[in-house]
């Protein structure tokens, strides 16, 4: 479903040029589930905006659903793969109501918004329909995060790309949502490239997860690896080491 | 905890929308040098708790409490020009969106040499030194870079770095951290934790830690308020004393990768919502 050879991506020219992605090589099939984790700014949200067309100037070669994308999409390109942010706040115009964003999002890719629809995105995350009318300021941390998966669900991609998309919900909304998207997956055979910095989520929603240093893939890791604390690279045990904290205490 | 209690809250309630909505109903906080968390669902309220206790929600927001004092000072009553003052230095919030709290047409660099300045004295180079010195404190890589680039081309987990290196710089009495490391991996996150601890330890700060990471927040505070709709339904000291449906409930949620499950378990809203209309929350 995912092809990525070689991906390569550097901002800025000359002396200051960060060379953040370095060359990588991604295969996703149909209806699988794959995680990125590492470090904070090792480049893993760059490698997710080139892949749904957010990054100009990249190198090398992205396939989706079998069609090779170019470095500025059409519609139809753009209808195989959404996104949902890290940044719940930023990620919707805060003039726009919640129902007019949803709108947009769907009538942009070409598909009808009548305010059934609507209501059904909103109701598909655990939202009330009447949430349509508010402003995102008027919304929690979570319930804004909520409609930018309503937002992604609603244009019925094939990919969804997942940038974090339960780092602002409590635990409680976390579930709700992760059993939402296992849902959907499920439903409609789904793939999903999800990134986050938690181990337990990424290994209770990924068969894999790839380990990103510094630009590249260092290392392949399995759901039960991180059940069982187990890597090879110092990295990826220090992370999954990390995560621990507070296991512990459970009752 | 002897005598030096920093916040005293009694009764905070916060209304937005001319009353229709009650986000924060009745909720008592004590805490003196030391660590307490916040826990509790989305739009249970802990973010508007935070805000309020800066002053910072919008002036239709409805704010009242029986007490409201830090440091002694009835914070209520202070004039928005003192209450200035107290925000960002003797009082400091790390919101939940770092990117959005920082001035997207000013580079990092000059905004945390403006804090520098503030809060040290700082002159110019100084300050720029400063700056530089406290990224790297807060573990960013390649800091200069950092100094010189604008919001929106730093990562999530950089922003929420550079937020609470401008608050060390502050040394505040009172930091409230909403979701401060949410964004961050999780390496990153243990060292987070250790310049918070320090900042509780050296200045003898109160902290409060709001995060949905329960596990994360019972391992590093000393004291656990849990929130439901607008009121904290109760306090731990570890989360096997937890009591509450609520509570037990948001315990089960979590994902453990020592335990794979299909599902995760979700609260029982239905219960949740009989049980408060029969007045057992
Ligand atoms: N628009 C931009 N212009 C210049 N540099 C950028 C831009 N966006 C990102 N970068 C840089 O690219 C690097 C990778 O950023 P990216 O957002 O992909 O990191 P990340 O792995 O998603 O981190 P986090 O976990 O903190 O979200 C960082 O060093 C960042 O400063
Ligand atoms: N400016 C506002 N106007 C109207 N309602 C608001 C406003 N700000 C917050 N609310 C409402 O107040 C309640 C509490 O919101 P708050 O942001 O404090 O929740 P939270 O516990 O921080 O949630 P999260 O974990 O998602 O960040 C929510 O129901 C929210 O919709
Ligand atoms: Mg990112
Ligand atoms: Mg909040």
């Amino acid at each position: 479903m995912i092809e990525i050879r070689q991906l390569d991506i550097t901002y800025g020219e000359g002396e200051t040029a960060n060379h953040v992605v370095r060359g990588i090589d991604l295969s996703i099939g149909e209806g699988e589930s794959v995680g990125i984790v590492g470090e904070s700014g090792c480049g893993k949200s760059t490698v997710l905006r080139s892949l749904v067309g957010l990054e100009r100037g990249w190198r090398g070669s992205i396939q989706i659903g079998g069609r090779d994308m170019p470095q500025v999409r059409r519609i139809a390109d753009l209808r195989l793969a959404q996104m949902v942010f890290q940044d719940p706040f930023g990620s919707l115009h805060p003039r726009h109501r919640i129902g007019t964003a949803l709108s947009e999002a769907a009538r942009c890719m070409g598909l009808r918004a009548d305010p059934d629809r609507i209501a059904a995105a909103l109701e598909e995350v655990g939202l009330p329909a009447g949430f349509a009318d508010r402003f995102p300021h008027e919304l929690s941390g979570g319930q804004r995060q909520r409609v930018a998966i309503a937002r992604a669900l609603i244009v019925e991609p094939p990919v969804i790309l997942l940038d974090e998309p339960t780092s602002a919900l409590d635990v409680s909304v976390q579930a709700e949502i992760l059993n939402l998207l296992s849902d959907r997956r499920e439903e409609r055979g789904l793939t999903y490239l999800f990134v986050t910095h938690d181990l337990s989520v990424v290994s209770h929603m990924c068969d894999r997860i790839l380990v990103m240093e510094k630009g590249v893939f260092s290392e392949e890791l399995t759901a039960d690896d991180i059940g069982a604390a187990r890597a090879t690279t110092p990295y990826a045990q220090h992370l999954i080491d990390a995560s621990l904290l507070g296991h512990d205490t459970n009752p | 905890m002897q005598n030096d209690q920093i916040l005293d809250v009694c009764n905070l309630t916060v209304r937005f929308a001319n009353g229709a909505v009650r986000a924060v109903d009745g909720v008592d906080l004590s805490l003196g040098r030391g660590k307490l968390g916040i826990v509790g669902e989305s739009g249970s309220g802990k973010s508007t708790v935070g805000r309020a206790l800066m002053r910072l929600l919008p002036p239709f927001a409805s704010v009242t409490a029986d007490r409201l004092s830090f440091d002694g000072q009835d914070l209520l009553d202070l004039s928005e020009r003192r209450m200035h003052k107290l925000r960002g230095a003797r009082m400091s919030l790390i919101m939940q969106d770092p990117r959005y709290s920082l001035n997207p047409v000013k580079t990092i660099g000059i905004q945390v040499a403006e804090a520098a300045r503030l809060h040290l004295g700082h002159r110019r180079k100084e300050a720029r030194d400063a700056a530089e010195a406290i990224l790297e404190r807060v573990r960013i890589r390649e800091p200069r870079r950092v100094l010189d680039a604008y919001p929106h081309q730093i990562s999530g987990g950089m922003g929420q770095r550079v937020m609470i290196g401008m608050m060390l710089l502050a040394k505040p009495r009172l930091v409230i951290a909403d979701e401060p490391t949410s964004a961050l991996d999780v390496s990153v996150r243990g060292e987070v934790l250790d310049l918070l601890d320090e900042m509780v330890e050296q200045e003898g700060a109160a902290l409060i830690l709001i995060s949905h990471d329960i596990r994360m927040v019972s391992a590093f505070c000393e004291r656990i308020a849990v929130m439901y709709k607008g009121r904290v339904v109760e306090e731990l000291a570890h989360l096997g004393e937890a009591e509450h449906i609520y509570t037990r409930g948001l315990i089960s949620a979590m994902p453990d990768p020592r335990l794979p499950v299909r599902r995760l378990k979700v609260p029982d809203r239905a219960a949740l919502a009989k049980l408060e209309s029969e007045g057992g929350i």
